[in-house]
């Protein structure tokens, strides 16, 4: 036992001890604070910063595209955005079964928003775009089961004509995952809009613009607490707008006038420039039925309809070109095989014509008699024009097509267009027919514009442009733009004026004289120029086209149409009445003023040498 | 002294206005973790903890008036009803751990209470010894006293208050001038049973303790005693892993890597360093932190208190606290150094002990030095119990001093 003296002085030795602990323990605390106070002061304010601020995308307004009148195809309403703000995977979830029954969510739109929140853990996942008032009045009442939700407003696409414009302008959808991965949308976002067809894809960088940043605060749970100012974000910057050179007025027409029940389309250009008038195909959908997200049954049936809605029969489909095709054939022959529009052959036509042991056959069983090359075109004698094949050649055919653009893409501003078919030599044959497996009688039907033959109807529009105006074929184009309308194409229409002239006439004859294959939809007060078709094909009646120009002497609109099996024997051709019904409506909308006596006005003799 | 007249039982009033002053901010400061962007309800909070201070008041007054030798008489009765209300907890426990008895109008935590009944208890065993004890064996009756509440409280499951009991049986052998390698020697099991993670850890670990055992020349008895015991402890590491709850070894392993769970249970280091760092050298101004706030911290009214400070006041504000808490702690110690009566200065060092631990364990956390343990900052954190546990404490220390 020891004394309280030695007690006292452990004590007192411990005490120094304990206040040794107290400083040095305080110690180690304090140079904790420093650490976190001076000298990461900066780092946890912005951890801080990024604790509470989430960023939320503000669109940019798409650019409006303009008609050629300055009437909107395109343009944008505010719709209504409904997203959830990033947070735990379950509270996500929760959200989107609270949510699914209001907003239509389909079990299979639900699983693919998960999928995407999970992909993408840190951004607002876009529930529904469009939301209607119903749907958005239903989550502000409901504010506090919510919390997560945000209701934006962002300008909504909206085509005031839809299904007249669909194909042309195409649609905008939510750019989809594989889209995402691409190098041209770079910066584009998950749930972000894009153009998915037509003028809106062809032109997405343009319309797009750039969007902005807008912040908000919210709390440990997620809540929006406050919108931080505008200050603090970056406003979007609008999409560029669009003038085209469509009219609006022409394509409602066309789409009000084109056969009911029946498959086709129209394209009209201005020749002189290559401004597209007008491109409508038929059946058409409506594209707002895509903003927003389509409904899946709206989709399939889209996709499987027999009758392709979807399909842009001016620049993506093929057609045998018919009739049609015989100005082409005598633009060759007047350039390589010397034949004038005075040219008789040697057989007359009787109803048709022997090849070796095939006979081939004109349209009228009766037959045409003796023809020039103005009268065959006036009256589309397929005889003359198998002779006049023959005489071409099957090399010199197959070349001058070639020179004449085709197989080429016509370079319209529309994304995917695809370019005509005609075989570019005889190893095309022997490649698909075998060396032996065809004869010079494909010559024939070459000739009138069958056999291994299938274009647009824009390239037929192209190739009559340049027959209308004799200048450098043009390049179609939508927007209406002064650098466009100066490109030309990489081939020339090189027939003397004097010739190209004379098949003016002939063209003029087909509607304007009696007995020409189109004279009952001449116009009253314009000269109409153009050629009929009537396209033999496998899959059933024959198609029925038209290409023609207006007025034929000073031409300002091209138009091609095709009304698909529209022209059974003895039926009247649908796809005449469309295209000079659309001739007329717009020369008058031009205010061009009436011809004094429409009708052919043949030249009278061989020019004087050229450069008068 | 003058000051000792004025009211009798109040020994130290500078010490005494320090801890009133402190409990004021803190009741400001849980006021500013209430005022929040989110419905809270902590928002209304610190109005309750007012009720508490006015009864923590009164039982600072109460005990003050005790005379030593009443409460060395009071020690037993004192320590049997706590660890009665330890046992009671098991049947009649509410609140989230069930760790809570019902009390009229409040709630009270009996472990929070058992800490001021084990403190009395050992002041009174180990208070009357003439001289520190010479063999391990006659620490057997502070050994079974801190033992029993230490058990008790492991099994609410509350490890953090369980270690206080371990700190306050250390603090007790430190003050009553064991030698340190003593104590190391009987503490040793306890690091055993950490570094038993690893066995080269453990290996080293038991290294040193057989050479602490060959300087100090114990008992064979019981050196053989210590190694064993480090030997069952190392081997039991793994197994006590086991039967960890699993709350509890997420926020050992947390502590190790927050970022292993941000969302869950690295959530609270996390955002009280991010609290705490935004707030700089000046901070963000009273009841203005912006992430105290947006409620980032759901604790930030109890455990997690300081980093509100921190976020409010910046670091001058975070280093004045500290220099507060030394002076707190300063004051208790002298104190406890000043007083001849063994039982009196064991209590005020206990006090002490149990100030300090809550202290650097509390802030430790809030700066993630420490794992997540759940121990309040004394006079700033809310919490009723142990306000009235360290007031009753605090009125047991003045009287102390005015008996010295």
């Amino acid at each position: 036992m020891k004394g309280d003296n030695e007690l006292r002085s452990i004590r007192r030795q411990r005490s120094r001890w304990a206040a040794g602990a107290v400083f040095f323990c305080l110690s180690i605390v304090a140079a904790g604070f420093i650490n976190l106070q001076i000298f990461s002061t900066e780092l946890y304010t912005l951890l801080s910063s990024e604790n509470r601020l989430r960023t939320i995308t503000v669109p940019a307004p798409r650019g409006t595209i303009y008609d050629r009148y300055g009437r909107a195809i395109a343009d944008n309403v505010p719709g209504y955005d409904v997203s959830m703000l990033p947070g735990p995977r379950d509270s996500i979830s929760a959200g989107l079964d609270r949510l699914a029954e209001r907003l239509d969510l389909s079990p299979e739109r639900r699983a693919a928003l998960l999928s995407r929140n999970r992909e993408r853990p840190g951004e607002a996942l876009v529930v529904r775009e469009n939301a209607n008032f119903e749907q958005v009045a239903f989550i502000e009442e409901r504010r506090p089961r919510f919390r997560r939700v945000v209701v934006d407003q962002r300008p909504r696409r909206r085509y005031p004509t839809g299904p007249a414009v669909a194909h042309m302008i195409g649609y905008v959808g939510e750019i989809s995952p594989e889209e995402l991965t691409r190098p041209e949308y770079a910066g584009y976002e998950s749930g972000q809009s894009i153009g998915k067809t037509g003028l809106e894809q062809q032109y997405e960088h343009r319309l797009a613009g750039r969007n902005g940043i807008r912040y908000t605060e919210v709390n440990a749970l997620g809540t929006v607490v406050r919108d931080l100012g505008v200050a603090q974000a970056q406003a979007p910057v609008p999409g560029e707008d669009l003038h085209l050179g469509i009219d609006l007025d022409l394509q409602v027409y066309a789409d009000s006038v084109f056969p009911e029940g029946m498959r086709g389309g129209v394209v009209a250009l201005d020749p002189r420039t290559g401004e597209v008038l007008l491109l409508y195909s038929h059946p058409t959908f409506d594209p707002n039925a895509f903003i927003g997200g389509i409904p899946l049954d709206l989709w399939d049936s889209l996709r499987e309809h027999p009758d392709q809605p979807m399909l842009d029969r001016v620049s993506n489909a093929f057609y045998p070109p018919g009739s049609t095709w015989k100005l082409v054939m005598s633009s060759i022959g007047m350039k390589t095989a010397d034949l004038t529009i005075d040219t008789y052959h040697p057989s007359a036509c009787t109803g048709g014509l022997t090849y070796h042991t095939r006979y081939f056959r004109c349209w009228l069983p009766s037959g045409h008699g003796r023809l020039n090359l103005s009268e065959a075109i006036k009256h589309s004698c397929n005889v003359w024009f198998y002779q006049a094949g023959q005489r071409i050649g099957l090399d010199p055919l197959l070349a001058g097509v070639g020179e004449l653009g085709f197989g080429r893409p016509t370079g319209i501003d529309l994304p995917n267009e695809r370019p005509g078919l005609f075989p570019d030599s005889r190893e095309w044959y022997d490649e698909r027919l075998g060396p032996g497996g065809w004869t010079e009688a494909v010559v024939w039907n070459l000739a009138i514009g069958q056999g291994e033959n299938a274009q647009t109807l824009l390239a037929m529009a192209q190739f009559y442009a340049a027959l209308a105006t004799g200048r450098a074929p043009v390049k179609p184009h939508l927007v209406r733009d002064e650098m466009l309308a100066q490109q030309r194409v990489d081939w020339t229409f090189d027939l003397p004026d004097f010739q190209r002239r004379q098949l003016v006439d002939a063209l003029a004859r087909v509607v304007n004289e009696p007995g020409g294959t189109a004279y009952g939809s001449r116009l009253a007060r314009w000269t109409l120029a153009g050629k009929t078709g009537t396209a033999q094909n496998p899959h059933g009646e024959p198609h029925s086209w038209f290409v023609g120009f207006a007025p034929a002497y000073d031409p300002r609109i091209v138009v091609a149409a095709i009304v698909e099996h529209g022209h059974p024997d003895g039926a009247p051709s649908p796809a005449v009445p469309l295209a000079s019904g659309i001739v007329d409506r717009h020369l008058e909308t031009l205010g061009l003023p009436p011809e004094a006596t429409p009708g052919v006005r043949p030249l009278q003799t061989a020019p004087a040498p050229a450069g008068g | 002294m003058i000051d000792r007249l004025r009211v009798p039982g109040v020994g130290d009033p500078v010490l005494l206005a320090l801890v009133l002053s402190m409990t004021g901010f803190g009741i400001a400061m849980i006021y500013s973790a209430g005022q929040v962007d989110v419905q809270s309800l902590a928002a209304g909070i610190w109005v309750r903890q007012l009720y508490w201070f006015g009864v923590a008041v009164v039982a600072l007054a109460v005990t003050s008036r005790f005379s030593l030798r009443f409460l060395e008489w009071l020690a037993p009765w004192a320590y049997g009803i706590t660890v009665l209300l330890l046992v009671l907890v098991f049947f009649i426990g509410t609140g989230p751990n069930g760790s809570w008895i019902e009390l009229g109008p409040g709630r009270l935590q009996p472990a929070e209470v058992a800490k001021l009944g084990t403190i009395l208890m050992l002041a009174r065993v180990m208070g009357g010894a003439r001289g520190p004890y010479e063999r391990l064996l006659e620490f057997w009756k502070p050994g079974v006293i801190t033992l029993v509440p230490f058990v008790l409280v492991l099994l609410q499951p509350d490890l953090g208050s369980a270690m206080i009991f371990g700190a306050l049986f250390l603090a007790a052998l430190f003050w009553s001038g064991v030698p340190l390698p003593k104590i190391f020697l009987l503490a040793s099991p306890g690091l055993s049973l950490l570094l038993g993670f690893n066995w080269i850890a453990w290996g080293l670990g038991f290294l040193v303790v057989a050479a602490c055992l060959y300087v100090h020349r114990l008992f064979i008895l019981e050196a053989v005693g210590v190694l064993l015991a480090n030997v069952f402890a190392g081997a039991l590491t793994l197994r006590l892993w086991d039967s960890l709850a699993d709350y509890q070894r997420n926020r050992l392993l947390v502590f190790l890597d927050p970022e292993i769970d941000p969302l869950g249970a690295g959530w609270h280091l996390i955002q009280s360093k991010v609290a705490i760092g935004s707030g700089g050298l000046i901070g963000a101004g009273f009841a203005n932190g912006p992430q105290k706030r947006l409620a980032f911290l759901p604790e930030q009214h109890t455990d997690f208190i300081f980093s509100v400070v921190g976020e409010e006041f910046g670091f001058i504000g975070v280093m004045l606290f500290l220099v507060l808490f030394a002076f707190l702690l300063w004051r208790v110690l002298r104190v406890a150094s000043s007083m001849d009566d063994g039982f009196g200065s064991l209590i005020a060092f206990c006090l002490f002990a149990i100030l300090l631990t809550h202290i650097v364990v509390n802030l430790g956390m809030a700066v993630g030095m420490m794992p997540v343990t759940g121990l309040p900052l004394p006079l700033l954190s809310y919490g009723g119990s142990f306000l009235l546990v360290l007031y009753a404490g605090f009125g047991i220390v003045q009287r102390v001093a005015w008996e010295a």
